[in-house]
């Protein structure tokens, strides 16, 4: 049990890693759906006694139908209706990128080590893990042009909290979870539909061409 | 009645999205504001308790900042039935019904004891916000749209984060293992303080990005830029201000838990570092309706220095919200005139307003001089009040810096607003068809009406209504 928690946790860190150095939408949308897949597991691996579990299968039950299935399906849709090219272009490249998460992996343990749990710890690798998560989100909505990267970066940061707040799960409320789950469905929503509109007045899904606005 | 104001707006608000009449839904806005504002009204003669276990309730601190946009969207939705007329060649069900799911989170924001709650109807402003500002459905308003989507939706991940970095500060064996207001208060020094010093930073990028605080302000110009003038004035004078309410409830729990110096330096540096870059952005704009964009960062920064001194500057903190948001009203509505009356919002192409519409061009003058600071009008006298919190706190540093900006501030704005109003409109582009009418410009003259009449008179409840604010987060 105590192994699978420990693999699953790596797993979601080295996804971070493959996404910042992946040039190919396919792939990096079949990584973030993994990652999600991944964080249903784990909401489930964690369950400890003072959980009900009939609301931890909820959560991860919606976790997966969300994170994994439906998000990665809309994505999909998205960049075959517009027949997006494979690579992506991205402003820092993809060494840098990695290099760049990697030292945001040393920095969450650091971080971690130096902020204690007021309360009792779930995982060692679940605090590092979300920050990491969280970075790697970060990095990729800044460092990337396309708009789906832009989004994928976006779910990626939404995982990593997603992490962190399964430390939570004993004591909030059902609505904050069902809120994490309700917002990243929303904010894909909008976006999708906004990345449509993009591709009609653009033809093409460059936030680049996005830059008329300046000062 | 405090379920009444957050529902109304909402079902109006689902009704508009069913309205099959395009020329008869903008009425729908109206009929919305005029039962918040009375619903706001009657909880200021009748005071309600907590409301949904604890969940809601409308404090000192909520209700300066809930009063401000219950007036200003009464404004905004009577100059809607003009604006949406000259426009009825575009659909305005999604503008009629995101308005109005706006004006049911604002509420739920005004009223939010948990930050959970909080933090969901954050999110929903912005998810109602988008579509509004993509009204015109051009290339430019898109990229604001996806701007501001983008921006906003990244500051709300950061903010749910510390959202839970607060929830976990409070799960030790005695924490309050609770998200609501009171709770987190009185349980003040047993929370982990690392932890809520964590929870600061995150909520504080998080919703100051929604505030707009430089350097998070990246959305601001653009989306003030391509937006509707009445959505304009509802972003700088509604959502930006409910965003500094989220961020004084954060920091009433911060200084509960002793880390309140920490927090009050870290909205010292953003507030000035706003002012400042405000001011830069300020001088040389050519487009008067971004120039009003980088008002708002500064004001926001206003806000936030204000925070940061603590002591009597809070209360002028929470007047100045009031003052900010009408004045804002002001200069945003007749700026939205202006510009289709010229159908620019370059100043290239635009002079000799005050000629062409002898309301609102003089009116965005007088929105200028309020908004800068000149007495009479309301906004002095905050930013005096401010201004004495810092000398009074021997900030003198603080104060000195504060005056440069608003000092240069005033200049560079100046120099854009005179540029706008004065001389002859002869050669300016010529919009057929268009004329001044009381819809477009007596909502914001009456807003400026009030602004001045605040500056002259400040009643004595609105007083103690600041001073009971501040007190919330001052804790004197």
């Amino acid at each position: 049990m105590g192994a699978w928690t420990d693999m699953a946790f790596i797993l979601v860190v080295v996804l971070d890693l493959f996404l910042l150095a992946s040039s190919r939408l396919g792939a990096a949308i079949r990584a973030v759906a993994l990652q999600g897949a991944l964080l249903s597991l784990l909401a489930l691996l964690l369950t400890g006694s003072g959980h009900s579990v009939g609301h931890m299968l909820v959560v991860a039950g919606g976790a997966f139908f969300i994170k994994a299935v439906l998000i990665p399906w809309l994505m999909f849709r998205a960049i075959r209706e517009m027949a997006i090219r494979r690579e992506m272009e991205p402003l820092v490249g993809y060494v840098p990128s990695m290099i760049l998460g990697g030292v945001g992996v040393v920095l969450s343990f650091a971080f971690s080590r130096g902020l204690p749990l007021p309360t009792n710890e779930m995982h060692p690798f679940l605090v590092p893990t979300a920050l990491a998560t969280v970075w790697t989100g970060l990095l990729l909505v800044v460092s990337r042009r396309k708009a789906v990267t832009q989004v994928l970066g976006f779910l990626v940061l939404e995982n990593g909290v997603f992490v962190f707040g399964l430390l939570l799960t004993d004591f909030m409320p059902v609505m904050v979870e069902a809120g994490v789950l309700l917002d990243l469905l929303a904010a894909v929503f909008v976006m999708g539909i906004v990345m449509f509109q993009i591709n009609r007045e653009f033809a093409s899904l460059d936030t680049d061409a996005l830059s008329s606005l300046k000062d | 009645m405090i379920l009444l104001v957050i529902l109304v707006p909402f079902t109006l608000g689902a009704v508009a999205f069913a309205w099959p009449d395009n020329r008869t839904r903008p009425a729908l806005l109206v009929a919305g504001a005029i039962v918040h504002v009375l619903g706001i009204a009657s909880l200021w003669i009748q005071p309600e308790g907590p409301v949904m276990n604890g969940y809601l309730f409308l404090d000192a601190a909520g209700k300066v900042v809930l009063t401000t946009s219950s007036v200003l969207f009464l404004a905004s939705a009577v100059y809607a039935q003009g604006y949406l007329r000259h426009r009825s060649d575009r659909d305005n069900r999604v503008f009629v019904g995101g308005l109005l799911v706006l004006l049911s989170a604002m509420t739920t924001v005004g009223m939010a004891q948990h930050l959970g709650v909080l933090w969901v109807a954050i999110e929903i402003t912005t998810l109602a916000t988008a579509p509004l500002i993509y009204f015109n459905h051009n290339p430019r308003s898109l990229e604001a749209a996806w701007k501001y989507l983008l921006v906003s939706s990244l500051g709300i991940a950061l903010a749910l984060l510390g959202t839970f970095f607060l929830a976990l500060s409070g799960a030790g064996p005695d924490g309050p293992k609770s998200l609501l207001l009171g709770d987190l208060i009185r349980a003040g020094p047993q929370l982990s303080q690392p932890w809520v010093r964590a929870a600061f930073v995150f909520l504080l990028v998080g919703y100051g990005t929604k505030m707009g605080l430089a350097p998070l302000h990246s959305w601001k110009p653009d989306a003030y830029g391509e937006a509707p003038g009445l959505l304009g004035a509802l972003l700088a004078g509604g959502i930006t201000n409910f965003a500094f309410l989220s961020v004084v409830r954060v920091l009433q729990v911060t200084t509960a838990a002793g880390e309140g110096a920490f927090a009050r330096d870290a909205l010292l540096g953003l507030g000035l570092l706003s002012m400042a870059l405000a001011a830069v952005f300020m001088a040389g704009q050519r487009d008067f309706k971004r120039m009003l964009a980088y008002s708002s960062v500064e004001h926001m920064g206003i806000l936030a220095v204000a925070l940061g001194l603590g002591g009597s500057a809070v209360t002028g903190a929470f007047y100045h919200v009031l003052n900010n948001g009408l004045a804002k009203g002001v200069l945003f509505l007749t700026a939205g005139n202006i510009h289709r009356a010229y159908g620019s919002k370059r100043i290239d192409d635009v002079r000799g307003a005050a000629r062409r519409l002898p309301v609102s061009g003089p009116l965005f003058l007088a929105g200028f001089l309020a908004v800068t600071g000149t007495p009479p009008f309301s906004p002095f006298w905050s930013e005096f009040m401010i201004l004495n919190g810092a000398i009074a706190s021997g900030r003198y540093l603080v104060a000195g810096l504060f005056l440069l900006f608003l000092a240069v501030i005033f200049i560079g704005m100046g120099a854009t607003v005179l540029h706008v109003v004065q001389g002859s409109d002869e050669g300016a582009p010529v919009v057929p068809g268009f004329r001044e009418t009381w819809l477009t410009a007596g909502p914001p003259l009456l807003l400026m009406l009030a602004v001045l009449a605040l500056g002259l008179w400040l009643p004595r409840p609105l007083m103690g209504l600041f001073t009971a604010a501040a007190r919330l987060v001052t804790g004197a």
